[in-house]
């Protein structure tokens, strides 16, 4: 069992911030999983790479431009045409991936080193996030299970719904520390908890 | 300007990248014709109206996209993934680089 470092830590205060007359509009944290994995399918093989996530993980992914699901432990979404970001509190899923995915349907790639997870849950989770990211996050526009790819200035990020008040977000790990920087001060106005 | 991406939705056009003028054929890797090469190279059609043109989203889905639009308002008539473009590879215009 690999033991998980945060690149956060140096600028990791928890507990409650910013202007908080209203409650914490948002509450920020960092969800840690131990699998993050990409999967692109060679065109034409895309239901056949769908149908091998769900065998991996159980997850039906809906076909469709950014559809996902997302579990307590587990999630996938469409990140571009034929490509899924795949999701696994538990280690491994590379691996199950992998077997499913030879290389004549589709490429695995293991994300798990080069992703920090940010989730931003709340009752002012669509207004901090609309500050940062020029897309729609209003649940008619991006329902819940469904994802987008979007960037912050150049920092990438794959952002996935995965509650009506609740987003996961994807961004790269070398960058992670400045995006919780700025995430937090744009969270200051409606209060916020890091746990 | 936006851009409506045909995975994404539109997008604000902070998130792509501009490639260039579409349909310029590259000529034969192991053509030695100088006219050809300088054409493909520096040769663009500038026009003032409508223009196919090339763009990545690549603040997003990071696809290739074939972009039409007007040089004069930015009005943006169209827009498709590159790889469905069949008119770019068959496109008359091998050996001449941009001229029509
Ligand atoms: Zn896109």
């Amino acid at each position: 069992m690999a033991e998980p470092l945060s690149p956060l830590q140096p600028v990791w205060q928890p507990g409650r911030h910013g202007n908080l007359s209203g409650g914490a509009g948002v509450v920020l944290s960092e969800t840690h999983p131990s699998s993050i994995v990409q999967v692109a399918a060679w065109a034409g093989s895309e239901r056949a790479v769908i149908e091998a996530i769900r065998e991996a993980t159980g997850l039906a992914v809906p076909d469709g431009a950014g559809g996902g699901v997302a579990t307590r432990t587990k999630a996938a979404f469409g990140i571009a045409p034929g490509r899924f970001l795949v999701v696994d509190q538990a280690e491994g899923l590379e691996t199950e991936l992998r077997s499913r995915i030879d290389a004549g349907t589709g490429s695995v790639t293991g994300l798990s080193h080069g992703r920090t997870a940010i989730r931003v849950d709340g009752p002012k989770a669509e207004w901090v996030l609309s500050k940062l990211f020029a897309v729609d996050f209003s649940l008619t526009a991006l329902p819940v299970g469904s994802g987008v790819a979007t960037q912050h200035h150049d920092v990438l990020a794959q952002i996935q719904r995965s509650a009506a008040m609740r987003f996961d977000l994807y961004v790269f790990r070398s960058l992670a520390r400045s995006f919780w920087t700025t995430l937090c001060h744009s969270a200051e106005d409606v209060g916020y908890e890091v746990i | 300007m936006l851009i409506t991406c045909p995975y994404c939705g539109p997008r604000d056009v902070s998130e792509f990248t501009y490639q260039g003028e579409a349909g310029r054929t590259r000529p034969d890797p192991a053509s030695t014709d100088r006219a050809a090469w300088d054409g493909y190279v520096y040769d663009r059609l500038n026009p003032a109206g409508e223009h196919s043109e090339y763009w990545q989203h690549s603040g997003g889905c990071r696809a290739h996209l074939l972009v039409k639009r007007n040089t004069l308002t930015h009005e943006i008539a169209s827009v498709a993934f590159a790889r469905e473009d069949q008119r770019i590879h068959s496109a008359g215009r091998r050996g001449k680089g941009a001229r029509p």
